[in-house]
């Protein structure tokens, strides 16, 4: 590997989005809507990119992507807020079949990114067998080669041109903290990535001047990350603990908004604005958005 | 004694599929298989255990509904993060869910209905982690309306492993599909019929087997008929603590009451 000839990996929400291109393979971090890189998928819909095939445990991410017409292909497990079963704009999309499909289990899924990361062409899991996931998804089998020659589903690697995840801190070099319960498969996507973007709530310079009790925190490494941009409350409308919690009064909105107007034209100004600013001030700002309470499940 | 609910019979009902599982992750889905998995574990299964919803293991279950944050003891840890690692592919786990649709074979549905993988009629959740519970670890479900359009012959897209055996590709190792308990508002039944036929093992109070048969969409057997059992007054004071907001009120249609009035 070549040497990056310098270690600072700020760049601006918009360079970030420039650096991907019409076609790629987009892995996005987070759970439903849980800590999802909102601030850097409304850049992706301020942008003209198209033609994505998108990769994620989908939530309002994935349904705002849908609704715009961004989205080539989908490989999902399922597309849900949460207290908002189904992602109402997501449906729309597959009810209209306008989106090539990749269904999968959960647990496929992670797999799928860690055949990826580990560089192999599948990894092998009993998982999907007797159902309809294999022949729809078009999964091949693979025989065990010892004694037991048990059959079982070769899950391909899920490899992403680019991941983007959102992070609670990390520094100009790409050392990254995640707080929260839960971290999901966020590490997978980074290191199933080529290239992968975190947006922070903060930003310091030298990580370790600054939090070196937290290094537990670290959940992937800095050779993972490519590129850093500072957006608190960059994962609104989803939950960021321990910051803030996700904006169910937003999500409904967003989730009428697929009724009435219906239409993503009609409600791009409101759900992504113009900037990021403006986007949040629709919501009441980054002091209503840091007082939004902790999701209780 | 207040007269028990049609729902605190189910919750009672489901509560007994964790009966002897040992020490496992008792998952229940929705008002009444949570309260369900709580009740089990606070009367005859302590050993079970089970998370906050989130991502802790707690010993005393979390309430639903409402609450303070922090309302929860943390004991343990599982996140989603190391879910398949530690429950699901390790068989340690049983689930308790209410999926759209369930056939003669106890293959499930919440995938799509209707049309094509490219283009479905109706699309619902996706297969979530379906596919990996049911050919895993053990599962029970729990349908607050028993009708023909969730028990189909054939469900529309099979997103969890039954017992069909034309689905059973030659050389897979289905050694752990263990269907195990169906609660619904009508009965109780299990998967004990000839070649795991799905099989009506009590009815609820006032409800007949002929009636449970016209609601189902394939032919039942029929077990030794027990009447399911009503809650005891300790067991209806932990389901009332364990949901303050008498949420499992709006569970089943009009909140009817265990024993059907005339």
């Amino acid at each position: 590997m070549n040497a990056p000839k310098t270690l600072d990996k700020l760049m601006s929400a918009a360079e970030i989005v420039a650096q991907l291109s019409d076609g790629m393979t987009i892995g996005i971090g987070g759970w439903g809507p849980r800590r999802k890189p909102m601030a850097l998928v409304r850049e992706i819909l301020r942008s003209d990119l198209k033609d994505l095939t998108v990769v994620a445990y989908g939530g309002a991410d994935v349904g705002m992507l849908c609704a715009a017409g961004k989205v080539r292909k989908l490989v999902f497990a399922f597309v849900s807020l949460d207290a908002i079963p189904l992602e109402p704009w997501f449906r729309k999309s597959r009810e209209a079949g306008q989106l090539e499909v990749l269904e999968l289990d959960e647990g496929m899924l992670q797999w799928g990114l860690k055949a990826a990361a580990f560089q192999l062409p599948f990894l092998p899991t009993r998982v999907g067998l007797g159902t309809d996931l294999a022949e729809l998804g078009g999964l091949k089998t693979v025989q065990s080669p010892y004694a037991d020659g048990e059959t079982l589903i070769a899950m391909p690697a899920l490899k992403l041109d680019a991941a983007l995840l959102h992070v609670n801190r990390s520094d100009w070099r790409g050392n990254v903290h995640v707080f929260g319960p839960d971290v999901y498969y966020d590490e997978w996507f980074a290191r199933a990535a080529a290239k992968t973007y975190v947006s922070c709530e903060e930003l310091v310079d030298r990580m370790e001047d600054h939090y070196a009790d937290d290094a537990q925190y670290n959940i992937v490494e800095r050779a993972f990350i490519s590129g850093v941009v500072e957006v608190p409350g960059g994962a609104h409308p989803s939950s960021m603990p321990p910051a803030y919690g996700w904006d169910m009064k937003a999500f409904k909105a967003w989730a009428d908004a697929a009724k009435d107007p219906g239409d993503w034209q009609a409600v791009k100004d409101r759900f992504v604005g113009a900037s990021e600013e403006a986007y949040l001030a629709t919501f009441g700002g980054k002091e209503a958005v840091a007082a939004l309470p902790l999701p209780i499940f | 004694m207040t007269e028990p609910s049609l729902a605190e019979l189910c919750i009672f009902a489901c509560s007994q599929a964790f009966r002897g599982n040992g020490e496992i992750i008792a998952t229940g889905v929705g008002p009444v298989p949570r309260l369900a998995a709580g009740l089990a574990k606070l009367t005859h299964s302590p050993e079970l255990m089970m998370t906050d919803g989130e991502a802790y293991l707690v010993e005393q279950p979390v309430p639903i509904g409402p609450r303070a944050y922090d309302d929860r003891k943390a004991a343990g840890y599982l996140p989603f993060s190391r879910f398949f690692d530690a429950a699901v592919w390790t068989g340690r786990r049983h689930a308790m869910v209410t999926p759209t649709q369930l056939d003669r074979f106890g293959q499930i549905n919440l995938s799509y209905m209707g049309g094509t993988y490219d283009k479905p009629k109706t699309q619902m959740l996706g297969v979530r982690g379906f596919p990996g519970n049911t050919i895993y670890h053990p599962n029970s479900f729990f349908f607050p309306a028993h009708s023909a359009r969730v028990f189909v012959p054939q469900v529309d897209m099979i997103s969890g492993v039954g017992y069909n055996p034309a689905k059973r590709v030659a050389g897979g190792n289905y050694s752990g599909v263990d269907l195990r308990l169906i609660v619904t508002n009508l009965c109780v039944m299990d998967f004990g019929g000839a070649d795991n036929a799905i099989r009506v093992i009590s009815l609820h109070p006032g409800v007949t087997f002929e009636e449970v048969q016209e609601a189902t969409g394939f032919a039942l057997e029929k077990g030794d008929l027990a009447e399911t059992p009503l809650p005891t007054a300790d067991q209806l004071e932990i389901i009332a603590s364990l949901d303050p907001h008498n949420i499992r009120a709006s569970v089943i249609r009009d909140n009817p009451p265990a024993r059907r009035t005339a």
